[in-house]
């Protein structure tokens, strides 16, 4: 044999975002748990060191007592991700930004999505590109929420985008990976973290994407609506590091047919 | 004079400023952004920042989402 198998695995680099090496490949949102102990728990479980955030206003009737979110999950602790959720102009999004960078005192990391419709929530790409540009302008590091689609991963890349995050599936829609092929084609060309947004409905989920090379998964319902949260933002704890060992592993080729396991010499019949 | 805040229509004693109406929202200290007429307000300017007769103003925080 002159092959060298060794030398055409994968090289084991680690996470970096903004300059922050994690140590955790998986990302979690804070949306629809029940409440914020719920909350803390499951991400505390899924050992996750970026978790994301969403920008509203305060409640006009809201019990000043009320514990906000932030001193449950502390800055301090976790790098907060903001989200521009339900912005469906670059314009909205630019300026849900900037309130983000005020209210987390001038930190810069963002992650853009732009979306187009209510029923599918499926991204806004021209509105997108256009809020990814003028953040960029502005000094933020956009991780950014996208299509599938390989040459638009790149362009956003090039444009100075920190991470390119491909959706699986719509938002909260569990549906998994839906288009392997363009999230691994994304994943082998790009030289930013990829990280597959949205989509994930279970453990196996999360594994196909580690296993197609991504970077990372970031979810949200399928920690949070799972019956037992807490129990699955372990699951899915062990499904990135599993997905991620056998990518780096390099698995087997795919056959048509068998090849036996035990030798065929030396049987006694 | 009236301005808006998050939508809805508060009356604010002429000359009120951005830690004046914070603190008529019993918001005083909470982690918070500013934003008057489309404009982020920064924390270091709450106490001198003064409002304007039909200011828009937004007071957002961080709450959970994916």
């Amino acid at each position: 044999m002159t092959d060298t198998p060794e030398l055409l695995l994968p090289e084991d680099k680690p996470l970096e975002i903004a300059g922050r090496i994690y140590q955790s490949r998986l990302l979690v949102g804070t949306g629809k748990y029940r409440d914020l102990t719920e909350t803390a728990e499951a991400i505390e479980a899924s050992g996750a060191e970026i978790v994301t955030v969403a920008v509203r206003r305060t409640n006009l009737g809201q019990n000043p007592d009320e514990p906000n979110l932030l001193d449950v999950i502390s800055p301090d602790r976790y790098t907060i991700l903001p989200n521009t959720a339900g912005c469906y102009t670059a314009k909205d999004a630019v300026r849900t930004c900037k309130l983000a960078r005020e209210l987390l005192d001038g930190r810069d990391l963002v992650k853009l999505e732009v979306l187009g419709e209510h029923k599918t929530l499926y991204p806004n790409m021209p509105e997108t590109l256009a809020a990814a540009e003028e953040l960029i302008k502005d000094g933020f590091k956009v991780m950014v929420y996208c299509s599938d689609d390989p040459l638009l991963a790149t362009t956003l890349e090039e444009m100075g985008c920190i991470a390119i995050m491909p959706l699986g599936a719509p938002i909260g829609s569990g549906l998994g990976i839906q288009n392997r092929y363009n999230i691994r084609l994304i994943a082998e060309n790009a030289k930013v973290p990829v990280l597959v947004d949205a989509g994930v409905g279970t453990a196996s989920d999360a594994t196909i994407a580690m296993e197609l090379g991504c970077d990372g998964v970031l979810m949200n319902s399928a920690i949070a609506q799972a019956k037992d949260p807490i129990r699955m933002a372990n699951a899915m704890r062990l499904a990135i590091e599993a997905g991620r060992e056998a990518y780096l592993a390099g698995r087997m080729p795919k056959k048509l047919y068998a090849s036996a396991s035990s030798p065929l010499d030396g049987t006694f019949f | 004079m009236q301005v808006k805040v998050n939508g809805e229509a508060m009356v604010l004693t002429k000359g009120a400023t951005v830690s004046a109406l914070l603190e008529k929202m019993a918001l005083t200290g909470k982690r918070l952004a500013v934003e008057v007429n489309e404009d982020i307000v920064p924390r270091s300017q709450h106490v001198e920042f003064t409002l304007n007769d039909g200011d828009r103003v937004e007071v957002v925080h961080a709450i959970g989402g994916g």
